[in-house]
């Protein structure tokens, strides 16, 4: 049962990155190891003291390696415009050491 | 019927490491035991917990030999503290972000798993 990227070709989807990224774009293109590329991609960039901004980044390529989560979204329920302050992601941490 | 389907997975698995051979008396993941209980999960709704400290939950579509997860209908656990991802609907989770995955108990025959874990596990032939 491959789970695989397919049939999300063609599609907007978002991608969570492992710094905590959200990017959103479409995807043109991936591997088995879930490098993408990513057409008019942007970054919906969440930070702590001013409200979500969008910054335009164009043909992208994220290498698989750095990849979190891939999922399509419903648009309608992305806050585009919201004025409300929401921090960012956090990154993936790796083993903590104890 | 999820018994037999997990007890048929790990014969079947077990065979099909027995027929590729086994690398000097370890076997890496050819057994794929887990792979083959996740897919007796496909269809069920699961919580998965990734490394980021985000819990999705969701219907198990499919998992590949990487255990990357692809959900379907997904839900932020604490929608409240992630309003960034409340827009997702289907997600497919890399296998190595994952921290967690949470399954009802009642889809698992715990001993059987554990027993054919053992047996992997023990030492060389």
């Amino acid at each position: 049962m491959a789970s695989t990227l397919a049939e999300w070709r063609n599609k907007s989807i978002c991608v969570v990155t492992s710094d905590g990224r959200i990017i959103l774009g479409e995807l043109v293109g991936h591997d088995q190891v879930q490098n993408l590329i990513l057409k008019d991609a942007q970054e919906r960039v969440y930070t702590d003291n001013s409200p979500p901004e969008t910054v335009e980044l164009g043909l992208y390529v994220i290498r698989g390696d750095n990849v979190c989560m891939i999922a399509d979204y419903n648009a309608k329920l992305w806050d585009n415009d919201s004025s409300s302050i929401v921090g960012p992601l956090p990154p993936i941490q790796q083993q903590e050491k104890i | 019927s999820t018994v037999n389907k997990l007890e048929g997975f790990c014969l079947a698995s077990r065979r099909r490491a027995e027929l590729l051979g086994v690398y000097r008396g370890r076997e890496y993941f050819h057994a794929m035991i887990f792979l083959s209980f996740f897919k007796t999960l496909v269809g069920k709704e699961i919580a998965v917990e990734l490394k980021n400290d985000v819990v999705l939950t969701g219907t198990l579509h499919s998992v590949d030999q990487y255990l990357n997860v692809k959900l379907l209908n997904v839900k932020i656990i604490n929608p409240e503290k992630y309003p960034q991802l409340v827009a997702l609907q289907n997600c497919f989770v890399r296998g190595s972000v994952v921290r967690y995955i949470q399954i009802p108990p009642e889809l698992v025959d715990t001993e059987l798993l554990q027993d054919a874990a053992r047996k992997e596990n023990a030492p060389a032939k």
